[in-house]
């Protein structure tokens, strides 16, 4: 009897011990990023094994649409082949345009930067343990030059961010997910509103839209949503998706709705991540550089003793 | 010494089924949930402490790789370790209907718990559509997968328990 009791008390202790950790955790990781850094590290471990189940899983997967599809497969064949031709004669139509094209653009001085980004090609290999996120594991982390807030690419769209790093893994939250909210804007009219990811349309391959300012009521369904420049993480210019349902709010104020993704969650395998990180330091140091120089000025103006002449020679500073 | 270092090779290899196969075969894009089935059965078949270790282990698996706060998934596969560890002492090997049920039942707590701190206190307060897209089907799901893993987990834990026998220095 005295062991079993002995035996209960050595689980409570262990319980609370481990309850504690957790605590302490919860509150670490909510106040700096000390623990879990030198943890993702050493988790890589993982990772190779990751990528090798899976591989195994797309392996059974694909050659079971192969059994299942092969005489689709002729028939679409034909119809590829026949599609070639066509875009081959449209190509070479469009290689000559290309070149008036590139003068203009000269011309204009518009410099198309999402073109130009630098990116690295990474493989999704894992996926969230539960149900209720759409976040992924890739194949590529710091040692690949990956680091977190990286924005992440697929199909010519947007895909989602890399939340957290590990030396040959990363992890990517999308733009689909629960937590998600991408600052976007409308490409036509340049409203801002926010793109916000939603569990329920989901299903429906739909992200929802949401505190759209739209005075002049100009946008409509199809218009295209781009990331915006006003957001701190995302770079600008991002094709993001398509407007494909838009209603006032009842605030009167603003518009929500949703948007059709380009990019095709379902089936994604590769993905393609933007080595250009949003520098918003520079700004950020501009708006301190700032406020210094006006609290200053407000010193000097309350001290009372300044002329107005040097009153203006502080703030210039 | 041996048992914990299958052990160990278990939950990891766990984990990342979980994370691969599970998700590729996911039906309606719900998968099971084998990290609850691990944790319940080794409570059930070992009791407290080590439903709590194996829970613990899984927690922080899951909360460096995917979650947004470290040590939350981890404190609540420790209490399910934990809870489910007082049915040792009432549980026979050979029946089936109570780990089934139990998994099932944790499995629903644990996802109310995730869905009332990361959904309902971010506003979206909308229960029955979580309970009918992800919860009940979860539920479903891992109870079904439960009939097969959980004869594999007994014949492993058998097999330990009678390596550990032979032994008799290493057994406590």
């Amino acid at each position: 009897m005295k062991k079993k009791m002995n035996d209960s008390g050595k689980s409570k202790l262990v319980l609370t011990i481990l309850t504690a950790v957790c605590v302490v955790l919860i509150i670490l990781s909510f106040t700096t990023d000390a623990v879990s850094g030198p943890l993702h590290y050493v988790t890589g471990v993982i990772t190779p094994i990751q990528s090798g189940m899976n591989a195994i899983g797309t392996w059974i997967s694909d050659k079971g649409e192969y059994l299942f599809h092969t005489t689709d497969l002729r028939s679409e064949n034909a119809g590829l082949q026949k599609k070639v031709d066509e875009l081959t004669a449209e190509n070479s139509d469009l290689l000559q345009n290309q070149d008036e094209y590139e003068r203009l653009k000269d011309l204009l001085d518009l410099k198309d930067e999402y073109s130009n980004y630098p990116t690295i090609a990474a493989r999704i290999i894992a996926k969230d343990s539960g149900n209720w996120f759409n976040v992924f594991t890739i194949n590529k982390g710091s040692k690949d030059g990956i680091q977190e807030d990286m924005n992440v690419i697929a199909d010519g769209g947007l895909v989602g961010i890399v939340t957290s790093v590990g030396s040959n893994w990363a992890t990517v939250r999308s733009i689909i997910d629960d937590y998600s909210n991408v600052s976007a804007e409308i490409s036509s009219t340049s409203d801002n509103c926010i793109i916000a990811g939603n569990l329920k349309l989901i299903d429906e391959g739909k992200i929802s839209l949401v505190k759209l300012t739209d005075a002049d009521n100009k946008v409509t369904v199809g218009d295209k949503v781009v990331t915006s420049e006003i957001s701190n993480r995302f770079l600008p210019g991002i094709l993001i998706g398509y407007v494909s349902e838009i209603g006032m709010d009842s605030n009167n104020l603003t518009k929500s709705g949703s948007i059709t993704p380009v990019v095709d969650f379902r089936h994604l395998h590769e993905v393609l991540v933007i080595t250009q990180l949003k520098n918003t330091d520079e700004a950020q140091k501009d708006i301190q550089s700032q406020a210094q120089s006006e609290t200053e000025m407000i010193l000097e103006t309350e001290t009372g003793k300044q002329t107005e002449s040097s009153k203006q020679a502080g703030g210039e500073q | 010494m041996k048992r914990r270092v299958i052990m160990i090779i278990l939950i990891l290899l766990t984990f990342v089924l979980q994370t691969t196969l599970m998700q590729t075969f996911a039906i309606a894009s719900v998968s099971p949930n084998l990290p609850i089935i691990l944790t319940v059965s080794f409570a059930l078949m070992r009791g407290k402490r080590e439903g709590m270790f194996v829970g613990a282990f899984f927690g922080i698996l899951m909360d460096i790789f995917y979650g947004p706060v470290l040590g939350f998934h981890m404190l609540l596969f420790t209490y399910v370790g934990y809870f489910n560890g007082f049915c040792y002492r009432i549980f026979y090997d050979d029946d089936i209907k109570m780990p089934v049920l139990l998994i099932a039942f944790s499995d629903l707590v644990y996802d109310l718990v995730v869905y009332l701190f990361q959904f309902f206190f971010r506003g979206r307060i909308s229960l029955f559509f979580y309970l009918r897209r992800i919860i009940i089907p979860e539920v479903i799901y891992t109870a079904l997968i439960t009939l097969v893993v959980y004869r594999l987990l007994l014949a492993l834990n058998h097999k330990l328990e009678k390596a550990e026998q032979r032994s008799v220095g290493s057994f406590v």
